[in-house]
């Protein structure tokens, strides 16, 4: 305004503030727009896996989410095999991968001397840090044939002889499975949970902890009875964000799940996944075949972003906290 | 000792013992798979690995698979970090503390976690379908919508070191450098980026190691190609993809030419997040 105004040349000043000024609301504009687009990558996810899975998401509703029939030959897509087969994966994976986190997470901020945190740390940071290509392969050429050997015999020997929980480990000792598939889930999501742990677990107040020793508790209850309330909606966001990651992973169990749409009681028995139905059939398919394999995507992402939202909303809920 | 200590001490003695246990079986599986990803992959490297493009049985190479991932891998970061690190600017400067910044911190954080796959369908639905109808069927799957599709696995990752590394440079710098007159771009610029160059540096090199490995969304948008191709709109091999490829055919020798692709990758994204580490603790040790 001032520069407008005044009668002769406007100052070297004056122009030079105008420059920057202009030159700063066009610099936050691009940043704005580079911002803006997370938030459209996200929606445009969404929406684009509704559009291009149109076809079925809306012309057959009631049959993709309530059938399990799966045959692209006779049209007909039921998604119920892929959706049960992620869940219980996701399920077996987070089951194994829990324990073993805590387990972890517990070695490495209370019972292991200092000197050993940090080289062991890496090394359990260093799994997630592996392809998931892989952790398919040696799923499918070491772990299969180690499960086939020595784990699923054993198993369907002892507990499958059992009454009720029998017909989960009962069957041919194949290798190939929903239980196999969600070991090796529990393998890649126990550095994510794991992490989340011991991050949380440090934020937990020294003086908390030393009241409670000098009480006389033992270490295992210091840990369960002090830090584990005092981080537990931290610890319930790793579970989730462990989760979110099992539900999504596709390479490290296309290989073993043995791709089969039949769904059955057994854990030993193949079966599939969301994502490694798209992984296996989405080059082949045409027309409804992939239109159905759209919206299975779209299902899978409408799943991983509530599951992770609660993670995060978990997680934040301790930061603020420690904000206070 | 009374009963209850010896109790007490029995489940700590346990529960210590098993965590332990926990440590190992972690352990444990790392050494197995990279022991049998390195025993696998060295017996199986050798000179053809390099020279000879993909084909069937033991004639083939992995030449177009290596050049294919390096272009891609190298567009793909080309794509992301510029608009990953403008973006984790926008957050940490100008929105630290409003609404939208912290929708965006969130909604970041849930991207960094989303399954790749529908990553890869979102970029075939807005990018191959759209090319294949403008080029009347001339160009379908493209390298090109392969490094969409891999630069947006990694943009999450560099906006969130991004924005995590500049909050840590501390405000006397922005009000020092405000206080001489400087426009904010260009203390952004040349003040704070700067500052935490290196921070912003491993976030890049974090994206890479992150999007390197990736299978799922290129299997359709690059595709995969038996034949060399440098060209952006042409379909493209990559190593992940040509290891898929390699490790559903039933013949052994294509699964020890996939075994030698699988070493190539994971020593590539090991080394990587091990020298990120290495930025990281330089890092700190100038901060403190």
């Amino acid at each position: 305004m001032n520069a407008t105004s005044l009668p002769a040349e406007p100052r070297d000043s004056d122009q030079r503030a105008l420059r920057d000024a202009r030159n700063d609301r066009l610099f936050r504009l691009i940043l704005k727009c580079c911002a803006l687009l997370v938030l459209l990558t996200l929606l445009g996810a969404a929406a684009s896996t509704l559009w291009g899975g149109r076809e079925v998401l809306f012309g057959h509703t009631w049959e993709f989410l309530t059938t399990s029939d799966w045959n692209p030959v006779e049209n007909k897509y039921g998604a119920l095999g892929p959706i049960f087969g992620t869940l219980v994966t996701s399920i077996i994976a987070i089951v194994i991968a829990v324990p073993v986190s805590f387990g972890i997470a517990l070695f490495l901020s209370e019972i292991a001397p200092s000197w050993l945190r940090t080289p062991v740390a890496t090394a359990i940071e260093l799994l997630a840090a592996i392809p998931s290509i892989i952790y398919g392969m040696w799923g499918l050429f070491v772990f299969v044939p180690f499960m086939a050997d020595h784990v699923e015999p054993k198993l369907s020997d002892t507990l499958g002889q059992l009454p009720i929980i029998g017909a989960l480990f009962d069957g041919p000792p194949l290798g190939l499975g929903i239980l196999t598939a969600g070991i090796v889930l529990a393998v890649m999501i126990i550095p994510f949970i794991s992490s989340v742990m011991r991050e949380v677990f440090q934020t937990v107040p020294t003086r908390l902890k030393e009241s409670a020793y000098a009480l006389g508790s033992t270490k295992w209850e210091v840990v369960w009875d002090i830090m584990l309330p005092y981080t537990r909606s931290a610890v319930i966001g790793g579970i989730f964000l462990g989760l979110g990651r099992a539900l999504g992973e596709t390479m490290a169990v296309t290989f073993v799940l043995g791709n089969s749409y039949d769904i059955q009681a057994s854990l030993l028995m193949p079966g599939t996944s969301i994502s490694s139905s798209i992984a296996n059939e989405f080059n082949e398919a045409v027309g409804t075949h992939r239109s159905a394999l759209i919206a299975l995507g779209f299902l899978l992402f409408v799943v991983t972003f509530i599951v992770l939202m609660i993670a995060r909303l978990m997680l934040r809920r301790l930061s603020r906290r420690e904000g206070n | 000792m009374a009963a209850i200590y010896r109790r007490r001490y029995a489940t700590n003695f346990i529960a210590l013992t098993l965590s332990g246990i926990a440590t190992l079986i972690g352990l444990t599986f790392l050494a197995w798979i990279l022991w049998i990803t390195l025993s696998r992959g060295f017996s199986a490297i050798g000179v053809p690995l390099f020279t000879k493009i993909t084909a069937y049985a033991d004639q083939g190479g992995l030449a177009n698979a290596i050049v294919g991932s390096l272009l891609m891998d190298l567009l793909a970061i080309l794509i992301c970090a510029p608009v990953g690190v403008l973006a984790g600017t926008y957050l940490a400067e100008y929105a630290r503390k409003t609404r939208l910044g912290s929708m965006i911190r969130f909604l970041n954080d849930i991207l960094l976690s989303a399954p790749s796959i529908v990553l890869g369908l979102f970029v075939y639905v807005i990018v191959v379908l759209p090319m294949t109808s403008l080029s009347g069927g001339s160009v379908s799957f493209s390298a090109l919508a392969g490094s969409i599709a891999l630069a947006l696995i990694g943009l999450p990752v560099i906006v969130r070191t991004t924005d995590e590394m500049l909050q840590l440079v501390p405000g006397t710098l922005r009000e020092a450098a405000l206080s001489l007159g400087i426009p904010q771009w260009k203390l952004t610029v040349q003040v704070l980026m700067r500052a935490s160059g290196s921070g912003i540096a491993t976030g890049v090199l974090l994206a890479l190691a992150r999007l390197a490995g990736e299978t799922a969304p290129l299997l359709f948008t690059a595709f995969g190609n038996n034949y060399m191709a440098y060209g952006p709109l042409d379909k493209m091999a990559s190593l992940p993809v040509a290891i898929y490829q390699y490790t559903n055919d039933p013949n052994p020798a294509m699964h020890a030419i996939a075994w030698a692709g699988a070493l190539l990758i994971t020593l590539f994204v090991l080394a990587l997040s091990l020298l990120t580490r290495l930025f990281f603790a330089r890092k700190k040790v100038n901060h403190d």
